[in-house]
């Protein structure tokens, strides 16, 4: 059936986030902590997430552009970047992180701009894909169990 | 059930209790929202009773309200209001709550600072549910070893601790001038605490279980402060305390680490003094003595309070409390300016001045004096003695002692409550007036005291005396003060006071000081308006002379005592005081040492008795000098230590009396109307050359026979 089509796709989609490296654990532990109390759970951290980090993100271009470069600040934006993207699992986004933070510790200007363009790209690729999972999710129906087995 | 249990406020407590862990209340601290929300959505899944904030301060707020309102803590550790590691300090003695670190970082460092601080377990994130399904052992094991260790009222002490503690803590960040005194204290500190931390460290390497949480109550604490007075701020390894402490089931480990969180307390109050202390300083007084006199500053303050113009004689007496008060005062912000003025303070009150300094204001003063409320309290009492304007300077205490608390300022450490301490500060710059004024605050400080408590007025007084009771030399003066408190409160308490002083310098007698504070009382009274017979004080000078010899001219020691003062803990006062007592008498003898030499130390001190004089003018000072109030009492002590120094160190008093005209001019500066009235009684006493300080002078004099 078309419900079932498109359940299947979902969850196609869903688990290529884990064979590309989009996606972690974590974010299992967040479908998990979804149910009936909290029906939208993922997508409410989603979102909040994107929220949230886009401000990081332009303290973050707004602190690279600044000369000579304040390693220390830079650091400290990307700490709390990193672990919000933990938080949802967003794996390739925090190995960014991790290699930015490096390049911090290193002094190394040049990298961390580098850095901070993969990390911008990943992030908007996740985001575009999210959202895209979310809202064929909503469409499907709550039907969760096609994704979540275990949940119910 | 799980939801049941989540929504039933209160209702549900009763039953989720029953169901434990089911339904534990927690509160959740983090400020990224995304990582709060997975905390929260977890913790519920849990079925706990989840509250979250992502600010520390609000998170501190909501478990003041109400220690029992949540059972366990979770907090980030990187937080931009409040460092996580502080607010686990601050929750771990403040209220006895488990507090469960949380962080991105897996640092060994941090974990390692988090034990250290008293968490009891770090987690990583993102944090797993399986994780927090084990959370609430945490406060199964806590509330099991409780009830093995003493100390139920342990958390209101703790309360009163933290409170200041945590103000103590805001005030910290005041510390800009990093005095010489308050880097070498913190330097000393920091090597004992790094002893300290090094010997935690072994315990907790050699002890593979958590031990039972000890419960620091007020008469625990008290001990522990006495046994640090006793052996010395910077001699005080957890061994010693605890041997001499002699209290069954505590470890070595417990001391251990509750003498750092004391340090770290006396740091930071220090701080606060310190940055008095700089202002004093300013006035080119010695540091050390004026950090002593910080801690005496109060009882300085109280002699500028008292001094004011009636106090020179009194405040030869009330001076040697008023080292003492000038501690107090310059909590109260009262000795800060009196003796900021008078700048001799500012060597000894460097301590207390910074603290003083940030009262200086005359509610900064107010800070010290909340720690040394007790030391406060008996200055209050001087102040109302001082009848100078003792209502008005009451007043101006009375504001204070809002600011006292949370200045932190040590000194007046016994009354954790800042209202004991601004009442105490207040009223000792002034003079005679704020010390009413000061005692009028604080009733809760004076509670400590025991005598004091009852009296605000006597408070100080007592405070003073206390104070000074520390000090050898000081303590006399405390006595003193007391008493000269009385009598300054003349005819109002001064009985009550005179009553106080005694009372308190037995706990701390370390010399003969009871017998001085009498006899010094009796020379407040002298000074000025306050009926106070300064005669007396040469009594009270007597003492001195014997503490001075105990006194061991340690400049530092008053800043010491200033941290002790700043140990926020009432009960600490006591043993605060008599550290400060300690102090006082250590600095009164290096002030006496240095009185001679420079009459900077304590301009006041100088008249009353050399140990006691300058202990007081150290206070004074300091206190003046904080409470810009207190410029009179600079005055005043400025005229007290012309009066003390009177006859025998003429050029002493000559000395002293620049002194402390240069401290006239300062406090008047700061203080308004105290000032007014300070420099009134500075007048007045000036002109008077009553030494009937004269035989206070020659007691002094002998007392201090350094000059």
């Amino acid at each position: 059936m078309e419900r079932n089509q498109m359940h299947k796709h979902i969850f196609l989609m869903r688990q290529s986030f884990f064979d590309q490296g989009l996606l972690d654990d974590q974010f299992i532990q967040l479908e998990e902590l979804q149910d009936d109390a909290n029906p939208n759970f993922v997508e409410e951290v989603v979102t909040l997430y994107y929220r949230d980090s886009s401000r990081t993100i332009l303290n973050i271009e707004q602190s690279l552009e600044k000369n000579p470069l304040d390693f220390n600040k830079l650091d400290n934006y990307m700490h709390q970047f990193k672990g919000s993207s933990t938080s949802i699992g967003a794996k390739k986004v925090k190995a960014e992180c991790t290699q930015f933070r490096e390049y911090c510790r290193a002094g190394n200007g040049e990298g961390c701009m580098r850095t901070f363009q993969q990390l911008k790209k990943e992030y908007a690729i996740l985001k575009k894909k999210l959202e895209t999972y979310f809202q064929q999710t909503r469409q499907a129906g709550p039907s969760e169990t096609a994704c979540r087995p275990r949940m119910n | 059930m799980t939801v049941e249990d989540q929504k039933s406020g209160l209702a549900g407590e009763d039953v989720a209790r029953d169901r434990f862990p089911l339904g534990m209340r927690v509160l959740a601290v983090d400020d990224d929202p995304i990582c709060l929300k997975l905390l929260d959505t977890l913790l519920r899944k849990c079925q706990y009773q989840v509250t979250t904030t992502n600010q520390a301060v609000m998170a501190l707020k909501m478990l003041r309200e109400n220690k029992d309102k949540f059972d366990l803590v979770i907090s980030d550790v990187n937080m931009p209001d409040m460092d996580g590691f502080k607010l686990l300090e601050l929750l771990g003695l403040e209220m006895d709550l488990p507090v469960i670190m949380l962080s991105a970082h897996s640092d060994t460092q941090l974990v390692m600072k988090g034990v250290t601080h008293g968490a009891c377990d770090y987690l990583l994130k993102p944090v797993r549910i399986e994780e927090l399904k084990n959370i609430w052992q945490h406060v199964i094991r806590r509330k099991k070893f409780d009830s093995k260790d003493q100390n139920k009222s342990l958390n209101e002490d703790r309360a009163l601790y933290g409170t200041e503690d945590g103000r103590g803590f805001t005030s910290t960040g005041n510390a800009d001038q990093d005095d010489r005194l308050s880097r070498k204290r913190k330097e000393q500190n920091e090597d004992e605490e790094e002893d300290d931390e090094e010997n935690e460290h072994e315990n907790d390497d050699a002890s593979n279980q958590k031990k039972p949480r000890v419960v620091w109550s007020v008469e625990l604490h008290r001990k522990f402060v006495a046994a640090v007075n006793q052996l010395g701020l910077e001699k005080a390894v957890p061994k010693k305390i605890l041997d001499l402490m002699n209290v069954e089931g505590l470890t070595r480990e417990n001391v251990a680490s509750h003498l750092q969180k004391y340090r770290l307390y006396l740091k930071r109050i220090n701080s606060v003094a310190a940055q008095q202390a700089s202002m004093v300083a300013a006035l080119g007084g010695k540091d050390s003595s004026y950090l002593r006199m910080g801690s005496l500053d109060g009882f300085g303050e109280f002699r500028s309070l008292a001094g004011s113009g009636r106090l020179s004689s009194s405040a030869l007496s009330s001076y040697t409390p008023g080292g003492m008060f000038g501690r107090l005062n310059s909590p109260a912000g009262l000795t800060l300016r009196g003796i900021t003025s008078s700048g001799l303070v500012q060597p000894t009150g460097q301590n207390l001045s910074s603290s003083i300094n940030t009262l200086g204001k005359f509610q900064p003063a107010l800070l010290p004096s909340n720690q040394s409320a007790s030391l406060f309290q008996g200055i209050p009492t001087s102040l109302e003695l001082n009848q100078l304007q003792q209502n008005k300077c009451t007043t101006r205490i009375r504001d204070f002692n809002p600011i006292k608390d949370s200045r932190g300022f040590t000194v007046t450490t016994s009354f954790s409550d800042s209202r004991v301490n601004v009442g105490n500060s207040p009223s000792l710059l002034p003079g005679l007036s704020s010390n009413s004024l000061v005692l009028q605050g604080n009733p809760h400080q004076v509670h400590n005291r025991g005598a004091f408590g009852s009296q605000s007025s006597l408070g100080v007084a007592s405070l003073t005396a206390d104070a000074f009771e520390n000090c050898s030399g000081g303590s006399s003066n405390s006595l003193v003060h007391n008493q000269s408190n009385e009598s300054w409160q003349g005819t109002v308490q001064s009985s009550r006071f005179s009553l106080n002083a005694l009372p308190l310098n037995e706990p701390f007698n370390h010399d003969q000081l009871p017998s001085n504070n009498l006899s010094k009382s009796s020379t407040s009274p002298h000074i000025g308006n306050s009926s106070i017979d300064f005669p007396s004080t040469s009594a009270v000078l007597a003492p001195l002379e014997d503490s001075r010899g105990d006194v061991q001219c340690h400049e530092g020691m008053i800043g010491n005592v200033v941290h002790n003062m700043n140990y926020p803990s009432n009960q600490n006062w006591e043993e605060q005081k008599q550290d400060y007592n300690h102090n006082l008498n250590h600095t009164v003898s290096a002030l006496n040492s240095l009185v001679p030499a420079n009459s900077i130390v304590n301009p006041l001190s100088q008249s009353l008795d050399q140990n006691t004089a300058i202990c007081s003018k150290s206070f004074d000072v300091s206190l003046i000098s904080q409470l810009h109030d207190g410029a009179l009492s600079i005055d005043q002590n400025s005229e007290v230590e012309r009066y003390a120094l009177g006859t025998k160190m003429t050029p002493n008093e000559d000395y002293l009396f620049e002194q402390t005209r240069s401290l006239d001019g300062f406090t008047q500066n700061s203080f308004g109307s105290l000032d007014d009235i300070m420099n009134t009684l500075m007048k007045r006493e000036q002109n008077q050359t009553m030494l009937c300080d004269g035989e206070f002078a020659s007691d002094a004099y002998s007392l201090g026979s350094c000059m």
